[in-house]
């Protein structure tokens, strides 16, 4: 792929990801980071571009870590933004309040 | 590509299309977070994004070492799977902090993976010469000697140019975020450090670090690489993540996190320029943008420019607004009286600040909420955008505790409705509530947007002692006649009032 494509590509994501993430409210920002975090985790992928054609040691050493490092975030990254997205979630409801849940309650059946 | 069904040629269309759908995923996904009830399903589409993304690598054609590459999937899924299930909702800046880092890091490390498979390619192409040479009758050295002045291939600045800007800000963010969350564990004080003449040293650096790097890139013949240079300019970006990040006080820290994160996003969507992929370049600049827009928000919540916050450390002591270090008179309440205050009133608005976070006192306050909404009273939250160490980070805290997320407020929202507010309950917040921050342009805080926490009818203020904030000012509030301060441990006080109203 030529620079020029790859910069069109790049320019595009800017506004893109200024549109959708402008509109994320205050409250879940901790969640959004995280979420970035885990997305961010994309350079595994460099990781496994290097390890998998590299024939020296140091090379690979170094491809190693940063397959780690990678797999840390994309792991951890999903994990903990759904630990905390739980929380914002619907909240369990007390069988008094739980009248609108029976369209999908045949679901314990 | 006949033997195996799954072998993808690393430029066919398919795999591109794979990593199109990956990252329109990771949109898609971001997309839904837009919202508390839709986030979580976003969530899981961005992660079959990041799936598709990986699965799609892996299956690339003549990818090898497997030990290696299992062997470091293996140790990551582990660390990440139990850090992940382990991290407390407090310890949230450190883990995020520590994230950016290792995404820094990771790119950083390939960037020189790259340099010095250009490199060993180089040494290749020397070798073949050499060869071509003797071939032709000429003895080792004058080979040597013969191929020593020929201009040989470069390595193209297309891709050169992205690999070092890929090296130096995953370097800069790798040091700087380690930096962050040593001070965010607390491992690293949370006051301001800097030598003397920091800012020289710093510039000093960066410097070194532009001509280091017009260096790399003149020299782009593939025998011309120096890799001693790149290493020692992967160094001092470090020495600049590190001196950079040293100086900023922990109330700071919520425009830091949000730095790196942007800086972390960048430097892996330059790799995915000099590595020709997609999905890292798109995946990049959404993280990228992300950061970028935390970072500004964060700057306008503390009324500071990123430029302010970054080479102007609050550090020194108040000398604006207090500048008489005599006693003023304050009116302090125990436990018991401030329970009844609360009881007797219509409407609460609770402003929390780190100190909650710190005396993990989110599920005492909800108590606290449920007994007085059992009275009848009305309980509200109020957000400041940069009360914790990161963005949203007390929103988190209360939704752990339940809160919900109705309840919890903006500034804009809520500051119109504490005139009629018969009682505001501050814990562990200060500087948000400053009200100098709006009257005394001395102040170092002036012009900040503040919860205007003094426009209620009644304030209470738990606080451990008298003692001034992170940014070391004084709070004229803990003064105002409408004022009463309850002192002890947020947690403890928050449950002896709690005790209380179950008594009244």
């Amino acid at each position: 792929m030529d620079l020029v494509t790859e910069i069109t590509i790049l320019v595009l994501a800017v506004f893109v990801g200024f549109e959708v993430i402008s509109k994320v409210p205050t409250t879940l920002h901790t969640p959004l980071m995280s979420q970035t975090n885990a997305i961010h985790g994309i350079v595994l992928l460099g990781g496994l571009i290097v390890v998998g054609y590299s024939d020296d040691f140091l090379g690979q050493l170094i491809g190693f870590i940063s397959i780690v490092f990678g797999t840390i975030n994309i792991v951890g990254g999903f994990m903990v933004t759904d630990r905390m997205l739980e929380m914002f979630g619907p909240k369990k409801k007390k069988p008094a309040e739980a009248s609108g849940e029976d369209k999908g309650g045949e679901a314990g059946s | 590509m006949n033997a195996a069904i799954a072998a993808l040629a690393p430029d066919s269309s398919l795999v591109a299309i794979l990593y199109i759908v990956s990252f329109s995923l990771f949109i898609f996904g971001i997309k839904l977070g837009t919202h508390p009830t839709s986030a979580r399903r976003g969530n899981m589409v961005a992660a079959v994004g990041m799936a598709i993304a990986v699965i799609t690598t892996l299956l690339l054609e003549g990818i090898g070492n497997w030990g290696i590459i299992v062997a470091g999937i293996l140790v990551g899924t582990v660390v990440g799977a139990v850090a992940s299930k382990r991290v407390k909702m407090t310890e949230m800046p450190q883990m995020v902090a520590l994230y950016n880092g290792l995404g820094g890091g990771a790119i950083a490390l390939i960037a020189w993976s790259e340099y010095r498979h250009w490199i060993e390619q180089g040494k290749e192409a020397k070798a073949v010469l050499k060869d071509l040479a003797m071939v032709h009758g000429a003895t080792p050295d004058g080979a040597s000697a013969a191929i020593s002045g020929i201009a040989g291939p470069t390595v193209s600045l297309e891709v050169l140019i992205p690999t070092l800007l890929a090296m130096v800000i995953g370097s800069i963010s790798f040091w700087g975020s380690n930096v962050a969350f040593g001070k965010l564990q607390e491992i690293i004080p949370s006051q301001p450090l800097a030598l003397p003449g920091q800012k020289l040293i710093n510039g000093a650096l960066l410097a070194i670090l532009v001509a280091g790097l017009v260096y790399l890139g003149i020299n782009n013949e593939y025998l011309d690489l120096d890799e001693p240079v790149f290493i020692a300019m992967l160094v001092v970006a470090a020495l600049l993540g590190v001196g950079v990040v040293m100086p900023i006080g922990g109330a700071d820290m919520p425009v830091v996190i949000s730095l790196l994160n942007a800086f972390t996003g960048l430097s892996a969507a330059a790799a995915g320029i000099a590595l020709d992929n997609t999905a890292l370049i798109v995946a990049g600049t959404l993280v990228g943008s992300s950061g970028t827009i935390l970072t500004l928000e964060m700057a306008t919540a503390m009324n500071r420019s990123v430029a302010n916050i970054l080479f102007a450390g609050f550090g020194s002591p108040a000398t604006g607004g207090g500048g008489d270090q005599e006693q003023r008179p304050y009116r302090s309440m125990n436990a018991q009286d401030a329970a009844i205050q609360l009881a007797y009133a219509d409407s609460v608005v609770i402003v929390p600040g780190y100190g909650l976070a710190v005396a993990q006192a989110q599920h005492a306050v909800k108590e606290m909420a449920d007994e007085l909404n059992k009275k009848g009273v009305t309980v509200n939250y109020a957000i400041h955008p940069v009360a914790g160490r990161m963005p949203g980070h007390m929103n988190v805290l209360l939704a752990e505790a339940d809160v919900p997320y109705d309840q919890l407020r903006e500034m804009d929202e809520i500051n119109p409705e504490l005139p009629q507010t018969d009682v505001c309950v501050v814990i562990g917040a200060n500087d948000v509530t400053n009200p100098a921050a709006k009257t005394d342009e001395s102040s170092p805080i002036y012009g900040m947007p503040i919860i205007e926490v003094d426009e209620a009818q009644q304030v209470l203020v738990l606080k451990r002692s008298m003692s001034a904030g992170f940014a070391g000012i004084d709070n004229d509030l803990f003064y105002n006649e409408k004022t009463a301060m309850v002192f002890g441990d947020a947690k403890t006080t928050v449950q002896d009032i709690v005790a209380e109203l179950g008594n009244l």
